[in-house]
């Protein structure tokens, strides 16, 4: 880069490191979140505009970071993680019952979040220092790099949380190579676990019943989704009132400001997790499905950034964060139209929360980064 | 897990697993868009409906409750509206905890504690219960500045009901207190939910009650977008409330207040009626209470004040409390032995002062006796002796018939509730009161007591009234009513109650003449005289004395018996004689001879209802006030 500072070439600078699909359908995922918030909360459109643009310039630095320093943070920021959960275990605020909070000078941060990106990040590098030699042994080493975090993340307690930085964890294991002999028997307990529940739900959620494992409210999350009529006025009211928005939207929606649902309030957290409720009820199936291609073709220009990767790190990189948008993106959904239970994940892009939207952005910037590896080694 | 792949081959199986993950990623978005089709098609008409159901609210718009005025339109119950902070306890977590929050911003004291809980407990789970009433313009403003602080906190402009004359008509207006259990139950037995929705207050008492039907009206009601929280956002459409109609008396506030004062705080009533009509003027039961006091919950205090009174303030004597009539029995008494044919109005008998039946001598009140007493005398003079013969001659079946049409013993059908029926005694009524067959047995002796309204006799001052008003009014008896007529304010429409004679008893002009002419001489130079000294005008008029202790044989002495022992002051008065234009009957509990307590509360009464002069100063109750002009 010569230091010469016109403007095309300042541009063509500044762009050199974004991979023009993904920036195309995140704009247009971000466009689509201010025309949602202007409905939902036209108060927090500033805020908003504020974090797009902190998340987007953490994008960019992510992107034009060279991936291998990438993977070379992966071990700091995974022991940094580690040690602000295991503070915030130790002297973390408690919110809502939930002690998940830590105070650092004037602002608070919520450790469990750097872990949805240090989790994959390490685990990659991991796999990327044993490139060659994956035997049942680093596997099980993953294994317990993936079991500190999601530990203590479960005992703060927050489900949600912790199933996602799981899951990112899990993602890097499989595409890394897991035998389908392993991962075929935890598939089969967890559908044969959620079947059971939805078909044995009505004893088991009697009230004098303890499950031993999840948290009362955890309990209570996963009842009120088996059958949400029980609590019409506590967590159910949230369900019920969402799959009523959805519903009611019909084919091609209220139009945009006139959703009831959303504007009388009867949609909760409707700027955050609630939001795929504001834009199924104002735009439709036909809004709904145009986000689902939009996520669709997103996920899929991820995974083919995974699948040119060209480290083995990189490749499980790419291939963990594009399946942790998808994670987000299909519990947020699941949940909001009531085929989930009620965990607190935003719609990856839409919903209001900076923090979110940072990590998220990062994670693009850092497939992002993966993508002009792969182009420079094609050079 | 093959230790010595080569890269390529890691690369395929990656890639393999990519494809895998890809088709998961299409599969699962594809359910997710199933579901919204099967939510935003197939059942869309469910949730459209849902979600209008959501939006639209019907809200009761109760109306504004009728006004009570007396016949010259001074108001006696009427509204007005103050703000109250209510809470609604299904969206307030920790109650207390906001209520002492609140208590930092208005003032909020044990009584409203008290009340709230006692509230809470009869309302349903999700209305608002008031915590405080009545709140000041600061207190509002306060509070509206700090509303976000309170979720499921709200202040409302209500309508109370006030009624200016308090104490005065406490028994007459009666009251309006918070619906109750029984008040609901009744309420859904006349299929009127649906008009009390919104309604917190129903009539308890007095006319507030007996006229519930009218004063309250028809409630509206509005279809309003609501939001979440149940706020209302706009309306949509509007049925208005059709407000309650109002009600004006026959009573008179001024005379109300005059007869008020003359009882000076001592214990008793007053009924006055006018006989052309049966609308009645004044009805006074003293002590009263102030009906201010029910109509946002009574305190504890209050309560007690007014329930473990000795006197018994909340007691309507008027319309209630039986009392032996005594002497104000024997005109009645006089005309039952002229109509029935057993005395002429000349006929005398000769009286030694005492009349033996059975073995047991019924005294009269003067010693040696009136001489030679005939029906005018006996009135004039209250002779006993002339009707304890009268009573044994006509027997005490055809004395019990023929008083009974005169109300006595019968509800006389009066628009406010709580009326007692009294006693008329007679054979078949001691069979229905008592058990045993010596209780049972009717004596002959207690028929003579009879004669002189004693004995088993016990009539309200409301019955006495009544009865004295077909007395003068030729026998024809109207229903004793309140209310004059109904309006409907917002056609103007009157309802009147018209004046219905219930009952024509057949009397003779000539006994009739005679009765009256003998009570018109009674405050003449008889009994009622020195009450009656330089009346302007003609009053008939008859004193009486309830005996409430029993002298065995002794003389009674005022002096020596405790107060609350002492006989009940009766008298019965009615003017101008020759056309009556009012006709009432005074009782002063423990008050002693009739002409001494009672009759000087007729006589001020009269010399305002019929020539607009007031007292002179309201006398004390210590004073003699016989001894007034």
């Amino acid at each position: 880069m010569e230091l010469r500072l016109h403007p095309v070439a300042l541009i063509r600078a500044l762009l050199r490191p974004i991979d023009p699909p993904l920036f195309l359908l995140l704009s247009l995922l971000l466009a689509a979140a201010f025309v949602l918030m202007q409905s939902a909360s036209p108060e927090r459109i500033h805020a908003q505009l504020m974090n797009t643009g902190v998340a987007l310039a953490l994008m960019w630095v992510a992107a034009r970071t060279p991936a291998p320093r990438l993977l070379s943070l992966a071990m700091p920021l995974y022991l940094l993680g580690v040690v602000l959960l295991i503070a915030v275990a130790l002297f973390g605020e408690v919110s809502k019952g939930a002690q998940r909070w830590l105070h650092v000078g004037v602002t608070r941060i919520q450790p469990s979040e750097i872990m949805k990106i240090a989790m994959p990040l390490m685990l990659a590098w991991y796999f990327q220092q044993r490139e060659g030699a994956t035997g049942l042994r680093e596997f099980l080493v993953a294994a317990v790099l993936l079991a500190i975090p999601v530990g203590l993340i479960v005992t703060q307690p927050d489900l949600g949380t912790s199933l996602l930085v799981a899951a990112a964890g899990f993602y890097v294991i499989f595409f890394a190579g897991l035998s389908w002999r392993l991962i075929v028997p935890v598939v089969m307990v967890g559908v044969i676990g959620i079947g059971s529940i939805v078909a044995f739900g009505d004893t088991w959620c009697q009230p004098d019943v303890d499950w031993q494992v999840l948290r009362e409210y955890q309990k209570q999350r996963v009842c009120t989704l088996l059958d949400p009529t029980s609590d019409p006025l506590g967590r159910g009211f949230h369900i019920i009132q969402s799959t009523i928005a959805i519903g009611s939207g019909g084919l091609v929606g209220k139009g945009w400001m006139n959703g009831t649902q959303t504007h009388l309030s009867f949609i909760p957290e409707r700027h955050t997790d609630f939001i795929f409720a504001v834009l199924a009820e104002e735009f439709g199936l036909i809004g709904a499905l145009v986000l689902l291609v939009l996520l669709l073709l997103l996920l899929l220009r991820g995974l083919v950034i995974a699948a040119h990767a060209p480290t083995l790190g990189t490749r499980l990189l790419a291939g963990a964060i594009t399946m942790i948008f998808f994670t987000y993106a299909f519990v947020n959904m699941g949940m909001v139209s009531g085929i989930l239970p009620v965990v607190g994940v935003p719609l990856p892009f839409i919903s209001y929360g900076g923090t979110a939207l940072v990590t998220l952005c990062i994670g693009v910037g850092i497939l992002m980064s993966i993508q002009r590896e792969y182009l420079q080694s094609q050079n | 897990m093959d230790e010595f792949r080569s890269p390529d081959q890691e690369i395929g199986k990656l890639r393999q697993r990519v494809v895998v993950a890809g088709g998961f990623v299409f599969l699962c978005l594809c359910l997710l868009g199933a579901r919204f089709f099967y939510l935003q098609v197939v059942r869309f008409d469910y949730f459209h409906t849902r979600a209008e159901d959501n939006r639209i609210a019907v809200v009761p718009v109760p109306p504004n409750r009728g006004t009570i005025v007396d016949r010259a339109g001074e108001v006696l119950a009427r509204n007005f509206a103050a703000y109250t902070l209510e809470i609604n306890p299904s969206r307030v977590e920790d109650l207390d905890a906001t209520i002492d929050a609140l208590a930092e911003i208005v003032t909020i004291d044990d009584y409203d504690r008290r009340r709230f809980a006692k509230f809470r407990e009869k309302s349903k789970f999700f209305e608002s219960v008031p915590i405080r009433t009545k709140l000041t313009d600061e207190e509002v403003a306060r509070f509206v500045a700090r509303r976000y602080r309170f979720p499921g906190v709200d202040v409302r402009a209500r309508l109370f009901r006030e009624y200016p004359h308090g104490e005065l008509f406490g028994h007459v207006v009666g009251y309006m207190g918070r619906i109750n259990d029984r008040d609901v139950r009744r309420i859904e037995q006349e299929g009127e939910t649906a008009n009390y929705r919104g309604t917190d207050h129903i009539g308890k008492r007095g006319l507030e009650q007996s006229y519930e039907a009218w004063l309250h009206g028809r409630t509206g009601s509005e279809q309003v977008e609501v939001d979440a929280s149940g706020r209302a956002v706009r309306v949509l459409n509007r049925n208005t409330a059709a407000p309650g109609h109002s009600l004006i008396l026959t009573v008179d506030v001024k005379l109300q207040r005059v007869a008020a004062q003359a009882f000076a705080g001592r214990r008793g009533a007053m009924v006055a009626i006018d006989p052309r009509t049966g609308g009645v003027l004044a009805q006074v039961s003293s002590p009263s209470f102030d009906p201010n006091l029910f109509v946002d919950g009574i305190s504890v205090a209050d309560w007690k004040g007014l329930n473990d009174s000795p006197d018994h303030p909340l007691l309507n004597r008027a319309i209630y409390s039986a009392y032996p009539p005594g002497s104000t029995f024997k005109p009645f008494m006089g005309l039952a032995g002229l109509s029935l044919g057993k005395r002429t109005a000349e006929q005398a008998i000769a009286d030694p002062g005492q009349f033996v039946f059975g073995g047991h001598r019924f005294m009269d009140d003067k010693v040696g006796g009136h001489g030679m007493v005939n029906l005018h005398k006996s009135i004039v003079e209250s002779c006993n002796t002339y009707y304890y013969m009268l009573a044994n001659d006509l027997g005490i079946e055809a004395i019990a018939d023929f008083m009974r049409p005169f109300s006595f013993g019968e509800h006389t059908g009066i628009d406010i509730p709580g009326e007692s029926a009294g006693v008329l005694p007679s054979p078949a009524w001691k069979r229905a009161r008592f058990r045993t067959a010596a209780q049972q047995k009717w004596y002959g002796g207690e028929t003579i007591s009879v004669g002189i309204g004693q004995g088993y006799n016990a009539y309200t001052p409301l019955q006495m009234a009544t009865a004295l008003s077909t007395l003068v009014n030729d026998g024809v008896m109207y229903r004793p009513h309140i209310v004059k007529y109904i309006v409907d304010p917002v056609s103007g429409a009157r309802t009147e109650v018209e004046p219905t004679p219930i009952r024509r008893i057949p009397l003779k002009p000539a006994h009739l003449a005679a009765v009256r002419a003998a009570m018109v001489d009674v405050n003449r130079r008889g009994t009622g005289a020195r009450a009656f000294a330089g009346a302007e005008y003609s009053v008939g008029g008859k004193t009486g004395t309830a005996q409430v202790y029993s002298l065995k044989g002794t003389r009674y002495r005022e002096g020596e018996v405790a107060e609350r022992l002492r006989d009940h002051s009766w008298f019965i008065a009615y003017a101008p004689a020759d056309a009556p234009r009012i006709a009432m009957a005074v009782l002063v509990e423990n008050g002693g001879f009739g002409a001494r307590s009672a009759a000087p509360i007729a006589r001020q009464v009269l010399d305002y209802y019929l020539l607009g002069k007031l007292p002179p100063a309201p006398a004390p109750a210590s004073e003699d006030p016989g001894a007034a002009p």
